[in-house]
């Protein structure tokens, strides 16, 4: 057999293969049960979420499960419907995201042009206080920006759920990395036939960061739509509830049957958005949350 | 970059970076710098801050619920972070592999990476409930009873752990999958030229060049689970033995400021906190010489 100059194996999972053709077929096929049994391990869940949200209440207490719903009924999703004002509470969830997101975006680009595309006295400096404040643990600003918001009259109040988050420095450390990569030609020619910074920013700058801004976006949508210890105090009304701590709250008190298909219906309603997002946006997931590294 | 003068320069950098500056000052650096003064005040919120000098600090060490928290805090760590960080090295493994179909397995082990806490922690109680959940009927077929999981404080710490790594495992894969696309295909070339067999290859190659990577993860790891909260706010069943009982730092910060409503306190134990993640990492960044290997070339 020919070599070939490649060599895809970097580190073997299976010890190397007999050169015979069966454990050749042996190999793949072990191959291949562990990848499928992966992803079965990884979407059960997920479907038995699906599954459960489609049975009657009676239907889920079984001594043996059944996977399919049989009979199948949406009646858990109407109940929910009366628990908790669904079309507001998704309407929070995703006005939310969508304004930190939109405002997470516009500033740190401006901020990151600043650090990038600009030259001033100081900027390092003011650079390694950004780069400070990442080292804090979110759960150090819980309480003091709890303290200030609350100040502010925000408690209940979407500002509250959307301006602290704009202003965190992921963004303009991603997008400063992304900016610092473009060539300076086109800006000089374009600063000679009279653009200012602002021409250059919009015009020139942000159409060649398109993939760094769209995983800033798709990171910080993500974030938002999932946060739950920010949301659980400074949101507490329904009028201005998300999903998430809407959905927490489902779950019965003490001496009380949790209704699991109606959790699981919320759930549902919670997890379908971001994942079909995900799907479609995979690449940008994929690079966002890569670059993040630390969460929070 | 055109040079520009004086203020016509000074009231460009000021548009672009004055929102950003003035929101991190305000939401983030005052928070910050306050935090750290509440840490030595007594504070209701209702009556105004009283200082009480290391008052908060000295409570703390005798504090019975914050030692039980850390050291649940530390089991989990214990449990958890060798797990994953073997695991997703695996799948990493396995998913560099390039074979049909290993987009379909990246894709499937991401989705509980995209899915919420909340989300993932709901689903999990129900497939843990003792009496009608997937995980005790699968092993009542193997013939094992399962136990009572999220009401009883040992097998509660257990289900987390197994939750988190199902929800992280994707996610540390990802990172991995980086550092190992990063070898030079030419390495592996010399290496096969002299002769190298696949173990060989795997010891003094992948593993050694992995090694940065492998500090990113463990790094990151410490960090995120120091910190971990949701799972076990809202995982343990309520009115049972786990429920009050197995805490960690961040559920016990939350429960005093926001339950209690004290302020200081809570203030003082997130404080602790960043001073043990901050210690744990610089002792990572000490010992990284010994095992780290950074390619100079």
């Amino acid at each position: 057999m020919k070599q070939t100059k490649t060599f895809p194996l970097a580190a073997p999972l299976v010890p190397p293969a007999t050169p015979t053709a069966w454990g050749q077929v042996a190999r793949t096929a072990a191959q291949y049960a562990l990848m499928m049994g992966i992803v079965a391990l990884m979407v059960l869940p997920f479907l038995w979420m699906l599954s459960t949200s489609l049975k009657p209440q009676q239907y889920i207490l079984q001594a043996v499960p059944q996977l399919l719903p049989d009979p199948l009924t949406f009646e858990s999703y109407t109940q929910l419907a009366e628990r908790i004002d669904l079309g507001r509470t998704a309407f929070n969830s995703a006005f939310v995201a969508i304004a930190s997101t939109v405002g997470q975006i516009i500033i740190s680009a401006m901020a990151a042009y600043a650090f990038s595309r600009m030259r001033w006295r100081g900027r390092d400096t003011v650079f390694v206080l950004y780069l400070t404040t990442m080292m804090i643990p979110a759960v150090v600003l819980v309480i003091p920006q709890f303290i200030l918001v609350r100040s502010l009259g925000w408690v209940n109040n979407y500002a509250a759920l959307i301006v602290p988050g704009m202003f965190s420095t992921f963004g303009v450390f991603l997008l400063r990395q992304s900016f610092l990569g473009l060539p300076k030609d086109f800006e000089e020619a374009a600063f000679v036939d009279g653009a200012n910074h602002f021409t250059i920013f919009w015009r020139i700058i942000l159409p060649l960061s398109t993939p760094a801004l769209a995983t800033l976006a798709v990171f910080s949508f993500m974030g938002s739509w999932n946060a739950y210890l920010w949301p659980l105090f400074t949101a507490r009304r329904e009028e201005v509830m998300t999903l998430p701590v809407a959905l927490a709250t489902l779950q019965a008190g003490p001496r009380a049957l949790t209704e699991w298909n109606m959790v699981m219906a919320g759930s549902v309603v919670a997890v379908l958005p971001i994942l079909l997002v995900y799907l479609f946006a995979q690449r940008w997931f994929v690079a966002g949350v890569v670059s993040s590294g630390i969460k929070g | 970059m055109v040079e520009q003068k004086g203020l016509v320069k000074w009231a460009w950098v000021a548009a672009f970076l004055g929102p950003s500056l003035i929101g991190l000052w305000v939401f983030v650096v005052l928070p910050i710098l306050s935090s750290f003064w509440y840490a030595f005040n007594d504070w209701n919120l209702l009556s105004p801050p009283e200082f009480i000098g290391t008052d908060n600090f000295v409570e703390l060490a005798g504090d019975d619920r914050f030692w039980t928290a850390l050291g649940y805090t530390l089991t989990f760590i214990a449990l958890y972070v060798p797990v994953v960080f073997v695991l997703g090295l695996a799948l990493a493994l396995l998913l560099n592999q390039k074979v049909r179909g290993m987009l379909v397995v990246r894709a499937a082990s991401f989705l509980p990476v995209v899915a919420s806490w909340v989300v993932v922690s709901l689903i999990w109680k129900w497939l843990f409930n003792p009496a009608y959940g997937l995980i005790n009927y699968g092993l009542g077929l193997v013939g094992i009873e399962g136990p009572a999981w999220l009401f009883d404080p040992g097998t509660a710490v257990a289900a987390m752990v197994i939750t988190s790594v199902w929800k992280d495992v994707g996610y540390i894969a990802l990172l991995y999958l980086g550092g190992l696309q990063s070898i030079s295909n030419t390495l592996y070339e010399a290496a096969h030229i002299d002769g190298a067999g696949r173990w060989q290859v795997a010891r003094f190659i992948t593993l050694p060049l992995l090694t940065p990577t492998m500090f990113f993860v463990l790094i990151t790891l410490l960090i995120n689970y120091f910190q971990m909260f949701e799972q076990v706010w809202l995982m343990p069943m309520r009115d049972s033995a786990a429920d009050r009982q197995v805490e960690v730092i961040v559920t016990e910060v939350v429960r005093n400021a926001f339950s209690y409503n004290r302020m200081g306190y809570a203030s003082a134990m997130s404080w602790v906190l960043f001073a043990l993640i901050f210690a744990i990492t610089l002792v990572q960044l000490r010992l990284q010489k010994r095992w780290v290997h950074y390619e100079t070339d």
